[in-house]
């Protein structure tokens, strides 16, 4: 968990699949992200710390932190406004990334309602009846699809609504939403959090940092309470609210005669209609007769958790593999949508037989096949797709394979806030109550969402996600992961509930009651939604107080590269959860900014940030902070069991 | 380890969702589809399967789509490796089995074996309900022991039976280890069992555990106020308000996980003496979810503990066991030591009032012989005199007092009471004589009861017992004068000559919006609370659900309404309700919670009204039965046309008087008329009215509305001749 740099590559280690494939890489030459992050030392230090504006043509201008240069810009903008600029535009950016693929998925579902997307349907009526509920539209005596229709433009309007604020921030709890009332932070319309945004970091408009944060709080929760949450949302409704099931992970998962299709990217309206058009019986005679046993698909990042989680599609890996996965050389196809794209892919795809197709006119690579799918078109595009790969299944250079032998991880996964309350109850009892008993009662200590990405800055033979979750969870924390974070602990065999042998005795005999893995996969990067819902629904379950800022919880981003995290990082601040990042503060560079964000915002919000590349000290500060909120809610302190007589089993509610 | 057990349940469910389409097939090869289906006398179907889907079974062609709802519930059997999550599983599976037994129990009723036969009683019917289900939702029992299995010995067995009735629980009895139930050994060892000792046997086979859980869903859907298909909230009103669990003796096979995991549902917690896996974290049921391998001697501590359940109970220093359990047991001559009172042999039960300084508390005199230098037999004289003291006593206490003797005395295992002042008639058995059980005894037992339950009114009880003959007839001349006094004095009583009523709001618990207003001349529709125990109740309680109510202002004497009962009802009903008619069932008629004794509904053809009460579970001319009429009229509202009110209340002139009155009643069960005969008779009198209860049609005169006119126009009934109801 350092970004120390490895320069004498070292092929020992953990994570053997990935290191075989990247030592097959420099055996051939190829460049992986990780020669291209040597390449780059030494980084900007002034960009690290937050210290580099060039948001005008006056500028670039750095601001020395050891005081010995100039302490401000061009503009006279010193070290706070220039580091809580860089801050906000991270999360609008962010927060743009997260709420672009929410509104695809709501213009989908307007076309799936209309009969306009060939091949899509909604799946889930339950799901769309409690979003119709959040949305305020009606849905008693009316058909499906125009229940729909009118969810899909409910949700539409929230990214450019002229008035009132995120519907979807009605279901955190109402203290929640008083706080956000009292400080001004409810989310408004999406598109105008982003914009404005833009607009305050610019030259010369909003110069205080303080003032600069809190509009960081507002636009990111327009992507955990807005944007992201409907695209999990809506998703759910059109392909299905995951529920437990079986998969598995890792490199291995690539076939060694079958037709190999990767899917790279974020949304599920493409990779779906590829799955579909991967069982196509007239696709699989084709693959027969081109010389493969069949068509395998495999995912990559959060596509694949996507997949992995609804479809039990095997995953592949996560975002610092995608360049692996390619490696193996029997990839026919590798389909990508939008974000964790890495431009280096169809370099590695030239140097074997892979077709690198590009499917969003948002998305193109250069020197990458382009075919676009849209809502109308996608089946057909996708077994367009399909059969340019099976077209490309003679090509492929068997000498070239290499597929690591070694560890293929069983997982099981689909673990979303309704999931969790039906496995915690059976159709009738489902609810948090066992969740919430069992917190209270100290078998569990908390709850830990490990979140968010891996980056390239980490050779493979390191593994903090691992090291961090078990050391969770063998001192009795319950862990939900979502995005390349499970990726990464589902590779590497933490998701299936064997692994509570690890854990410690109270969560165990929770695991053990409920048959469940101790890690539990909750979806992809947009899913970090799921976890402020279902922080929601213990705060609503009763005995964890009134907030989520009361609940023993906090989230962990170890590896994180991407604007999303900390997008997904500040809504959960905003949100009332400690939340630290495995890096250095990229505000290092100044300390009042910094200050606010570590210490002082938390008697704003409730949450609060820590940075720490040391893992031990991270487990200490999370632990800690369980403990702190435990003793907060009284429920630390041993008491008798309770005896319930006739008055106080009156007293106890029934709804 | 709990997978063990999910994997076994699940396993039973299969199996025993099978068997029920195996059994169902062969009921609809012999009777057909359309065969009529059903548990005898209840208005909720099959009612696990009516709780759970609000889904109507009627025929056997409707238990095959109930069985539909089983299959779908079920889920695969847990993979041994990388399995998926099971507990959520394991519960619906408990459900399907549930649903899959209540369609073999029914099917047992058309084509056998009978589920009633010997000591086994089948499905409780719904008036068993409403008189037994009521003591779950007052408290006065705190929930139930499914016992399901046998003991190792007949002996601990008993042992384990007495202590779960001096729990003051009913012991639900399913199920058995390899072919001996629970409930033989209990009848083996001549312990009495039914309801009445709350030692209920429904079936020898483990499905017919549902008669349990379908008893517990019936109670949420009849005092609960839960609506069908409400299963969610019916399941946690039986999590949050009766204390249920099941005890586990000897080997749990699948099937037995089966309605374990069912019962989990509903957060009763299953304990066992066997060494089966645990399930110890908590959160479906209140704590622990399954308990293994408690010794027999700490079992029945150990469930009262894993369920949460604070038993009071009451101290009383005899020789023998003590609680509500026992009030139902009765002494065989054989089986007794000897009787006191009967026909021919003075004896009485008597409480005065004394001045403080006249009397010490706890002084307890056996004034003649004891047990012990009696023969054994019948023909005993005794006189219970008590004399009780304290500030806020009050003479008119003295038969509420009285009448409570019979429930304190009762409730000593092998002493059996029957009448009351001087008619009694009581029993001690041999065998409580032979653990120490004397004469004095009953003054303990009135003593510490008295404190305990009426502390705030009492500083003092004295009781003289009184057992030679001379003594007792001495005393009885006083005794008598007392009653006479006392009957003169509670004759004069009326509605008109107090200024307060009193409030009952005991029910609210589970009828929010129900308001009983208890006047001299209307006692509480239950017939358990009379004007005068309010005004006790609210003494003893100042804060309770007995509060005096001032009359105020008259609005309409004869519909019976004034502004300050109005304003009571107001606030006490949580604004749902603004008038009340106390003498009126047609304009805002009392609310009424589910207690009721009876129902009285108008019979428009005939300008009357006919009453029904509870023990008639037959069909009546209003075309509902008591239980359809109860769902209609309970749960806190105000039904126009209907009313709930006590037995008592018929006799009183002001029965409906606003309407009409008692001349307004044109029918009522044949039964309920002999056992209010006096009283009618005695009202019609004072109406003016004559020959009339004869004129009042019964079910073996009238069974429709059409039939009940008919009659009334062949005794000329003054009904006919009264202004229309409304």
């Amino acid at each position: 968990m350092t970004e120390e740099k490895k320069n004498k590559k070292n092929y020992e280690g953990a994570d053997q699949e990935s290191l075989q494939l990247l030592k097959k890489m420099e055996d051939h030459g190829i460049e992986s992200s990780y020669d291209r992050y040597d390449a780059q030392q030494p980084q900007c230090g002034y960009g690290k710390i937050g210290l580099c504006c060039r948001h005008c043509q006056m500028g670039p201008c750095n601001v020395d932190p050891f005081g010995r240069g100039p302490s401000k810009g061009v503009c006279g903008a010193d070290a706070n406004t220039i580091a809580a600029r860089h801050f906000v535009r991270y999360v609008a950016a962010g927060t743009a990334a997260h709420s672009d693929h929410g509104r695809s998925v709501a213009e989908l579902l307007i076309a799936t309602a209309r009969g306009e997307a060939k091949g899509y349907r909604v799946t889930d009526v339950n799901k769309l009846h409690e979003v119709a509920k959040v949305f305020d539209v009606s849905t008693e005596g009316r058909e499906t699809n125009e229940i729909a229709e009118e969810v899909g433009e409910m949700a539409l309007a929230e990214f450019g609504k002229a008035y009132g604020t995120q519907k979807f921030a009605t279901k955190a709890p109402e203290t929640r939403q008083k706080i956000w009332e009292k400080l001004k932070i409810t989310p408004r319309a999406i598109d105008r959090e982003v914009t404005e945004s833009m607009h305050r970091t610019g030259m010369g408009t909003d110069q205080d940092y303080k003032n600069l944060i809190m509009q960081a709080c507002r636009t990111s929760m327009a992507d955990g309470w807005g944007g992201a949450m409907i695209a999990t949302e809506l998703q759910d409704i059109l392909f299905g609210t995951p529920k437990p099931t079986r998969g598995t992970a890792n490199l291995g998962v690539i076939k060694e005669d079958e037709v190999n299709i990767i899917v790279h990217g974020h949304e599920p309206q493409m990779s779906e209609m590829v799955a579909v058009a991967a069982s196509d019986p007239e696709l699989l005679k084709e693959a027969e007769a081109a010389g493969a046993k069949g068509i395998a698909l495999a995912g990559i990042c959060c596509t694949a958790n996507e997949m992995l989680l609804r479809h039990s599609i095997p995953l592949a890996g996560h975002m610092k593999m995608q360049e692996m996965a390619i490696a193996t050389g029997a990839v026919e196809a590798i389909v990508v949508d939008i974000q964790c794209v890495m431009q280096g892919d169809e370099e590695v795809a030239r140097a074997f037989h892979t077709k690198m197709i590009t499917t969003s006119p948002k998305a193109k690579v250069d020197g990458a096949m382009h075919i676009e799918i849209n809502d109308e078109n996608a089946y057909e595009k996708a077994k367009d797709i399909v059969r340019i790969a099976i077209k490309n299944f003679p090509e492929r250079d068997k000498k070239k394979v290499f597929i690591p032998k070694g560890k293929k991880s069983d997982v099981v996964v689909g673990f979303t806030h309704e999931t969790i309350k039906y496995m915690l109850g059976g159709k009738y009892r489902a609810s948090y109550r066992p969740l919430n008993d069992n917190i209270m009662n100290g078998r569990i200590r908390g709850v830990v969402g490990v979140v968010g990405c891996t980056s390239s800055i980490l050779w493979p033979d390191q593994l903090p996600y691992m090291e961090l979750v078990n050391d969770l969870i063998a001192n009795d924390i319950l862990v939900v992961q979502t995005g390349c974070a499970a990726a990464e602990c589902a590779r590497e065999g933490m998701m299936v509930p064997e692994h509570m042998e690890v854990a410690g005795p109270g969560l165990r005999e929770v695991c053990e009651a409920v048959g469940m893995p101790p890690v539990l996969h909750a979806g992809s990067c947009v899913d970090n939604s799921r976890i402020l819902i279902a922080c929601s629904e213990m705060v609503q379950e009763g005995g964890l107080g009134n907030d989520i800022s009361d609940l023993p919880v906090a989230g962990v981003c170890l590896d994180w590269m991407h604007e999303k995290a900390l997008a997904i990082g500040q809504y959960f601040v905003s949100s009332g959860v400690y939340t630290l990042f495995g890096t250095k503060s990229m505000v290092a560079g100044a300390p009042d900014v910094d200050k606010f964000l570590n210490e002082e915002i938390e008697d704003i919000v409730g949450g609060k940030w820590s940075f720490t590349p040391d893992l031990k000290e991270m487990a200490t500060l999370i632990k800690d902070h369980i403990e702190k909120k435990r003793d907060a809610l009284g429920i630390n302190e041993k008491k008798e069991r309770k005896l319930y007589d006739m008055e106080d089993r009156r007293a106890l509610s029934i709804d | 380890m709990s997978r063990i057990i999910a994997t076994a349940a699940i396993r039973g469910a299969h199996s025993i969702v099978k068997q029920a389409e195996d059994k169902l097939r062969e009921a609809i090869e012999s009777k057909g589809k359309d065969c009529k289906v059903d548990f005898p006398d209840t208005g909720y179907y099959l009612p696990i399967i009516y709780s759970a889907t609000a889904f109507e079974v009627k025929t056997l062609g409707d238990c095959e789509e109930a069985l539909g709802h089983a299959r779908a519930l079920l889920p695969p059997v847990p993979e041994e490796k990388i399995y998926l999550p099971y507990l959520g599983w394991a519960l619906d599976a408990g459900i399907a089995t549930l649903f899959a037994e209540e369609v073999m129990e029914a099917c047992k009723y058309l084509i056998g074996p009978n589920p009633v036969d010997g000591i086994w009683l089948g499905a409780a019917a719904d008036v068993i309900l409403r008189e037994r289900g009521i003591e779950f939702v007052d408290g006065t029992a705190p929930g139930f022991a499914a016992v399901v299995g046998a003991a190792p010995t007949n002996e601990i067995a008993v042992q384990i039976a007495r202590e779960l009735q001096e729990k003051n629980l009913y012991i639900f009895i399913s199920g058995n280890t390899n072919g001996k139930s629970f409930a033989e050994q209990l009848d083996e060892e001549g312990v009495q069992l039914g309801w009445e000792t709350r030692l209920v046997p429904f079936g020898k086979n483990i499905t017919s555990t549902i008669y349990s859980l379908g008893f517990a869903n019936k109670a949420a859907l009849s005092f609960g106020g839960i609506k069908p298909a409400d299963f969610t909230r019916n399941l946690l009103y039986n999590k949050n308000r009766i204390f249920a669990f099941v005890m586990a003796l000897g080997e749990v096979d699948d099937e037995k996980y089966a309605n374990a995991a069912g019962a989990i549902n509903y957060g009763f917690p299953t304990i066992a003496d066997t060494d089966i896996p645990e399930i110890l974290p908590t959160g479906v049921c209140t704590y622990e979810h399954v308990v293994p391998l408690v010794p027999h001697d700490k079992i029945v501590e150990k469930c009262i503990e894993v369920r949460g359940l604070k038993v009071a109970a009451a101290k009383v220093d005899i020789p023998v066991a003590y609680g509500p359990a026992f009030e139902g047991e009765r002494i065989r001559k054989d089986d007794m030591q000897i009787e006191v009172g009967g026909p021919g042999t003075p004896a009485f039960e008597y409480v005065v009032m004394r001045d403080n300084n006249d009397i010490e508390d706890g002084k307890i005199e056996v004034v003649g012989p004891e047990m012990d230098e009696m023969e054994i037999g019948p023909g005993k004289p005794l006189g219970v005199y008590v004399e009780v003291s304290g500030r806020k006593m009050q003479a008119d206490f003295e038969p509420i007092f009285e009448r409570r003797t019979h429930h304190f005395l009762g409730e000593a295992q092998g002493f059996f009471h029957m009448g009351q002042r001087d008619i009694i008639r009581h029993r001690i058995s041999k065998d409580a004589f032979e653990k120490g059980f004397r004469i004095k005894h009953l003054g303990n037992i009135i003593h510490s009861k008295y404190h305990e339950e009426y502390g705030a009114l009492l500083d003092k009880v004295q009781v003289t017992l009184y057992t030679n003959k001379e003594e007792v007839e001495k005393k009885l001349d006083e005794v008598k004068a007392a009653f006479t006094e006392r009957d003169d004095r509670a004759l004069g009583m009326t509605d008109a000559s107090v200024n307060q009523f009193y409030s009952c709001t005991l029910c609210q618990s589970f009828a929010p919006s129900h308001v009983c207003i208890i006047s001299p001349e209307r006692s509480g529709l239950c017939g358990a609370v009379s004007w005068l125990d309010g005004k006790a109740g609210y003494e003893i309680t100042p804060t309770g659900p007995n509060q005096p109510i001032e009359k105020g202002k008259t609005i309409d004497e004869s519909l019976g309404l004034w502004e300050g009962t109005n304003d009571f009802l107001y606030n006490a009903s949580n604004k749902e309700f603004e008038q009340v008619s106390m003498y009126s069932m047609v304009t805002n008629p009392m609310t009424s919670c589910g207690c009721f004794e009876c129902i009285s509904a108008m019979l428009p053809l005939t300008n009357g009204i006919m009453t029904v009460d509870r023990d008639f579970t037959g069909m009546t001319p209003c075309g509902m039965k008591f239980s359809t009429l109860a769902g209609t009229v309970g749960g806190g509202i105000q039904t126009p046309g209907f009313v709930g009110h006590s037995k008592f209340y018929m006799g009183s002139s002001k029965f409906i008087s606003g309407d009409g009155g008692l001349a307004r009643m044109v029918w009522m069960p044949k039964h309920l008329k002999d056992e209010i005969a006096d009283a009618l008779t005695t009202a019609a009198e004072e109406a003016g009215l004559d020959d009339f209860v004869n004129k009042i049609a019964d079910e073996t005169i009238a069974q429709t509305e059409e039939e009940v006119l008919e009659y009334l126009q062949k005794v000329d009934h003054p009904v006919l001749k009264l202004d229309p109801m409304f």
